[in-house]
């Protein structure tokens, strides 16, 4: 792994900076400050109800309805939350794509695997069905589909849960974006199957130069990949710093807390188990 | 390649029966949708024949003597006359052979002779059906697009001015009835303001067109008789909007509510995250799974149409099913009878298989497992 440097803001490929959401009077986000930088999975951490998802999805605009939003969302100098919608669809799954946490209800039960891999490149890059059939079938051996030519016909239902999440993470990856928002991506999945999705996402962080923020409440699943860890309680980010530093020393009080509330060495144990590189045996 | 092909041919044809059933296993492994297809099928047989006996059963049961209803008030005072009469209608025959007599007739296209057309029950029913679907059709087709564009608005729109009339208006739709709406919108429309063609299907001048499907709009296109279309078409649509009304209003909220469920989906909110268009979003990723449950309830709407007609047919003098069935039933025509209930639950047999297909073209999990 590369050497770890001090963040600097700024230097990211995306920089929030206090990032502020009220829905109906609540404020869920009371000035939210993170930096993604390229090749780097960036963890956010804290519990539910903190605001974690709430911060992913500001970055592309999905909040609920009447959620009111302030501060700034800076990606390659644009202010994402005053682009106009017609633009911030066009960075949608462009520049900045998310994953979902269950992979079952998030592929349209429908559409065939290569139809939800391919519209939106074509949709974004304007590329022909076949160049884009022939990308879907790359991504799909990137993301370790086996037999792609003959998956891409078939239905998300026709996988199984790990597979499925590699399928999505497939379709986040389709137009090469800059920054990959992944809420959750584990935690819906078997722990044995969870381990290989998080190995390709670290792999594809390091060989794509991937922004990741990823979302958990895992602390282990954290400890496995993350470079950088956030940990928000209450709608503020309260310990930002090098994976090492804030799961080790953690100079928060509540960051404290959340690794002391964890069973012992459930830490260590979670980091062993994405170590050991179980083989996915996930039958079609 | 001959030669050394001929002893491996030996070798496959010993083979033969294993593999042959092996390669059935496969396709219908791989064509599940044409096995469910077929099952519907045969089940859909079966049903049919238990209409013609449910029928026979029903209409026998209805008390009341048809040679009473059918002769004259001296002929019902001769035994002799009324023992001619029964003997001649085969209705003195026992129950079960009378039953075997009606189906055979029915699988040679034979429903009787009604008693009191004097005319085949068949010959009745291919002049009267027409008119009725035609009517029926053109309503189910106004309440899916009219219905089925409502609820989309209403649940897009939601919570706001065009929701809020839409759910008024639907209500209204289903809560009034459908006699009364006809006796008023026959009124209004073409007693008071006479901007629509009266009673009947096509202007009292015109001849129908050339007989195909029995439909006139349709009949009237396929001959490019465009005035004779003119006219049937704007003699249905007032009576064709007065039945379909309950079914927009039962369509317009059962597509709102289907359509925000989807919206809430996961899904959908994965297609918004990918950047993709709005529409494309509408179209490809709510509308089809929130069609499901719109079908369902689209195909069983259409089954209340069909009787709905009978109201309406009588308001707007429509030569259809549902006077011809009035009439029957009230003269104890039961040939007549038993016809129209075998067509009317053929109907809604066809319609269900058509809902079940649609099923497996909508959601590829209904075809494939």
């Amino acid at each position: 792994m590369s050497e770890r440097h001090e963040t600097a803001a700024g230097d990211g490929v995306l920089a929030i900076e206090g990032l502020t959401v009220a829905i109906r009077g609540k404020e869920i986000l009371r000035g939210v400050d993170l930096t993604l930088e390229p090749g780097r999975v960036h963890g956010l951490a804290g519990e539910s109800g903190s605001g974690k998802t709430m911060t992913g999805l500001a970055v592309l605009g999905l909040l609920p309805h009447g959620a009111r939003v302030a501060g700034r969302i800076a990606l390659a100098g644009r202010d994402l939350l005053s682009l106009p919608p017609k633009q911030l669809n066009a960075v949608r799954g462009a520049e900045v794509a998310m994953v979902f946490q269950d992979p079952a209800t998030s592929l349209h039960p429908m559409l065939t695997v290569g139809r939800q891999l391919t519209e939106h490149m074509r949709h974004h890059l304007r590329l022909s069905r076949g160049e884009a059939r022939e990308r879907a079938i790359d991504l799909m051996r990137k993301v370790r589909i086996p037999g792609p030519e003959e998956a891409i016909g078939r239905y998300p239902h026709q996988f199984s849960g790990g597979m499925r999440q590699r399928i999505a993470i497939a379709v986040a990856l389709a137009c090469a974006p800059k920054v990959l928002i992944a809420d959750e991506p584990t935690t819906a999945l078997d722990v044995t199957v969870q381990a290989g999705i998080l190995r390709l996402l670290r792999g594809l962080c390091d060989d794509l130069g991937l922004a990741v923020l990823l979302v958990t409440h895992d602390l282990g699943v954290m400890s496995a990949v993350a470079d950088e860890v956030s940990v928000m309680k209450d709608g503020l980010v309260v310990e930002t710093g090098p994976r090492g530093q804030v799961l080790v020393e953690p100079r928060h009080a509540y960051t404290r807390a959340l690794l002391d509330s964890l069973p012992e060495n459930a830490g260590n144990a979670a980091a062993a188990t994405a170590g050991a590189e179980p083989s996915e045996g996930e039958p079609a | 390649m001959s030669p050394t092909s001929a002893p491996s041919k030996d070798r496959e044809g010993g083979a033969a029966p294993d593999s042959r059933k092996a390669v059935r296993g496969r396709a219908a492994r791989r064509h599940p949708f044409a096995r469910f297809l077929v099952r519907r099928i045969i089940t859909a047989l079966l049903l049919a024949l238990g209409i013609t006996l449910v029928t026979f059963i029903l209409t026998n049961l209805v008390p009341g003597d048809p040679a009473a209803a059918n002769l004259g008030q001296r002929a019902i005072g001769d035994p002799a006359i009324v023992a001619q009469w029964r003997a001649d209608h085969g209705l003195d025959k026992p129950l079960p052979q009378q039953y075997l007599v009606h189906l055979s007739g029915v699988l040679h296209g034979d429903l009787g002779q009604s008693q009191q057309s004097h005319r085949p029950v068949a010959d009745d029913l291919a002049e009267f059906v027409p008119a009725t679907l035609e009517l029926a059709g053109a309503a189910i087709l106004i309440s899916l697009i009219l219905g089925v564009g409502f609820g989309v608005v209403a649940a897009l729109r939601r919570d706001r001015l065009p929701d809020h009339i839409l759910r008024v208006t639907s209500l209204f739709g289903i809560s009034v009835p459908t006699f009364w709406l006809a006796l008023v919108a026959f009124y209004v429309f073409f007693y008071r303001l006479q901007i629509t063609p009266g009673s009947g299907r096509i202007d009292p001048g015109m001849t129908p067109p050339p007989h195909v499907t029995g439909l006139y709009t349709v009949d009237s296109a396929l001959a490019g008789q465009w005035d004779v279309f003119a006219s049937a078409a704007g003699h249905l649509v007032t009576p064709a909007l007065v039945l379909a009304l309950y079914t927009i209003g039962l369509l317009t909220r059962f597509t709102r509510s289907a359509v925000l469920e989807v919206l809430g989906q996961d899904y959908v909110r994965a297609a918004r995250a990918k950047g993709l268009p709005g529409r494309v979003i509408l179209f490809r990723y709510v509308l089809r799974p929130a069609l499901v449950p719109v079908i369902t309830v689209a195909g069983l709407a259409f089954g209340s149409l069909l009787s709905g007609t009978v109201l309406v047919e009588a308001i707007f003098a429509w030569p259809g099913v549902g006077q011809y069935a009035y009439k029957s039933a009230t003269s104890l025509d039961l040939p007549a009878v038993m016809g129209v209930g075998l067509v009317v639950g053929v109907v809604y047999l066809v319609i269900n298989l058509i809902v079940d297909v649609l099923y497996g073209v909508i959601d590829p999990r209904v075809r494939l497992s």
